[in-house]
């Protein structure tokens, strides 16, 4: 019990659990549209592509917020423009547009006279948070979560049936654009926490392990935040007693969560399939005959 | 029923323009972006309020086509679509579309009732919410297509039959006045098939209008009123001895 109080003495490991509390789970919820749309792709290269927004809103002295989220957005845009004739897929366009900008940001941040202060932009720096950074992330956090909560309905509709939305005049890709800003957003809010490399971790890992213990959308957010809020503290302390960069343990922690995960879903899978009694989980052709497409 | 706050499409939904008809296609051109070869050439229909329309021909004679122009999935090349007298997308609230196959993700995590509630969504626009009177919609609906056991099944896990059931559910659930329905009875096993015609026949005598494609000519005298002819993309004159019925192409235009 000592061992887990100690740490909690020093303010840095204060606003370092907080902050890693509130970007898990503003990842982990928007994660679960990531995952479900399959954008894990597009999430990774987002995270990357608000490199150089950052380090020249940083060497401009000015906002890194307005930066990174200048260069997502364009990013989110770049891509939509690239594969909107089909005569590049879209996992191209997007390959194309994050090495190209990730490696704008590395030019950039050469240009500087010390490639120091970028590595906390690389693999973030938890425990050096500011008082000012704090005040940014639960910003970013709220808006996100706000924003999720209000256009939820709209969002799952898009997630599963487009052509239903549009048949109702709800365009999706006007959707789809507005979750890649609420991306940009979260990515910056978790700069600070794992920075650009890892924070698809953040986003990806938890939701995927959420999406194998349950079939509803709120169970699975809520299991997804709980990993992250999990992963962010375990990676902290594994940090503070282990002297680990705590990015990477963040990180492997949620990896972890996933393999459990797994495994207990394969162990339910085979429940099921041996004892045949759970109704749930017959498939329904059974019933009347027709085969399931 | 009320207009939402804050539509989708971003349009006051509007009101039927009093004597028109539910549909009129004026010398329609489709096609597909990126095909060289127009879907839909020169169609004309006309669907009076209340009247059951078949649209009748082989695969790819362009039944689906028109229903998505109307529906509003595809940009005309030429001609003119108005529904009960409004261009298309002034009305999205009384036009509910019926897809051959949804482009349904099925292994989407909701279950059935939240796909059938989708079809109030129309009704709420942007931060509206399913109020009691969209829930009880939502319940009759499913009660008359024999989903209640169904209801908490999340959807991946309906048969082929159960989802056509779950789909029209959700297109009834909208209360529209106009249904377009691509192929309803299209691979269903029979008593799907039978709960799914008597449904049509109940929205007939409720003064719904339908707009049906349909592969089924042994029906089509006694299920609708009219029938329009399809054969690659073009509206052509039936075979002698094939049901006709009410004047819905050229010919009603002209009388």
């Amino acid at each position: 019990m000592g061992r887990l109080i100690e740490p909690l003495q020093y303010p840095f490991m204060q606003s370092g659990l907080l902050a890693a509390v509130l970007v898990g789970v503003t990842c982990a919820v928007l994660g679960v549209y990531v995952v479900l749309r399959s954008m894990a792709f597009i999430g990774d290269a987002l995270a990357h592509t608000i490199l150089p927004g950052l380090v020249t809103a940083y060497l401009l002295g000015l906002n890194l917020l307005l930066g990174a989220v200048v260069a997502g957005v364009a990013t989110a845009f770049g891509i939509g423009w690239l594969s909107r004739r089909e005569t590049l897929r879209e996992d191209t366009a997007i390959g194309i547009t994050f090495t190209g900008m990730f490696a704008l940001g590395i030019l950039l941040m050469s240009t500087a006279n010390s490639f120091r202060d970028f590595t906390h932009m690389l693999f973030g720096n938890i425990l050096g948070i500011t008082p000012a950074d704090l005040a940014l992330i639960s910003g970013l956090a709220l808006l996100v979560l706000v924003v999720l909560f209000v256009f939820h309905k709209e969002l799952e509709l898009t997630s599963f049936d487009p052509t239903h939305a549009r048949v109702m005049g709800l365009r999706a890709d006007r959707v789809r654009y507005g979750l890649l800003i609420l991306l940009s957003l979260t990515v910056v809010a978790g700069i600070q926490a794992v920075g650009v490399v890892l924070i698809s971790a953040l986003l990806i890992t938890p939701a995927a392990a959420a999406s194998l213990l349950t079939r509803s959308l709120p169970r699975m957010m809520f299991v997804s935040a709980a990993i992250a809020v999990f992963s962010g503290v375990a990676g902290l302390y594994a940090s503070y007693y282990f002297n680990v960069a705590s990015g990477a343990a963040i990180v492997l922690s949620c990896t972890a969560c996933f393999v459990v995960a797994s495994v207990v879903a394969a162990i339910r899978r085979r429940l099921a399939t041996t004892g045949s009694s759970e109704a749930d989980h017959t498939p329904a052709s059974i019933e009347d005959g027709t085969p399931v497409r | 029923m009320k207009s939402p706050l804050f539509p989708y499409g971003g349009r006051r939904h509007t009101h039927a323009v009093g004597g028109a008809p539910a549909l009129v296609a004026k010398a329609v051109s489709a096609g597909y972006p990126d095909a060289t070869v127009l879907a839909l050439r020169d169609v004309t229909l006309s669907v009076p309020v209340g009247a059951r329309v078949a649209l009748v021909g082989p695969n790819g004679s362009g039944k689906s086509t028109l229903l998505k122009a109307v529906a509003g999935l595809l940009p005309l090349r030429s001609g003119d679509i108005s529904i009960y007298g409004n261009p298309v997308g002034a009305c999205h609230h009384r036009v509910a579309y019926l897809p051959q196959r949804g482009e349904v993700d099925w292994r989407f995590p909701i279950n059935v009732r939240k796909l059938v509630s989708t079809g109030r969504y129309v009704h709420l626009g942007w931060l509206g919410r399913l109020r009691r009177e969209d829930r009880e919609v939502v319940g009759e609906v499913m009660s008359r297509l024999g989903l209640e056991e169904l209801a908490e099944r999340q959807i991946g896990q309906l048969s082929g039959g159960q989802r056509q059931r779950a789909l029209l559910a959700r297109t009834l659930a909208q209360e529209g006045d106009l249904l377009l329905l691509d192929e309803p009875l299209n691979a269903v096993d029979a008593a799907t098939r039978a709960e799914i015609s008597d449904v049509l026949s109940d929205l007939r005598s409720r003064g719904k209008t339908l707009v049906v494609a349909t592969h089924d000519l042994a029906s089509l005298a006694s299920e609708f009123d009219g029938a329009l002819y399809l054969r690659e993309g073009r509206a052509v004159v039936p075979e002698p001895g094939a049901f006709t019925g009410l004047p819905v192409g050229e010919a009603a235009w002209a009388g």
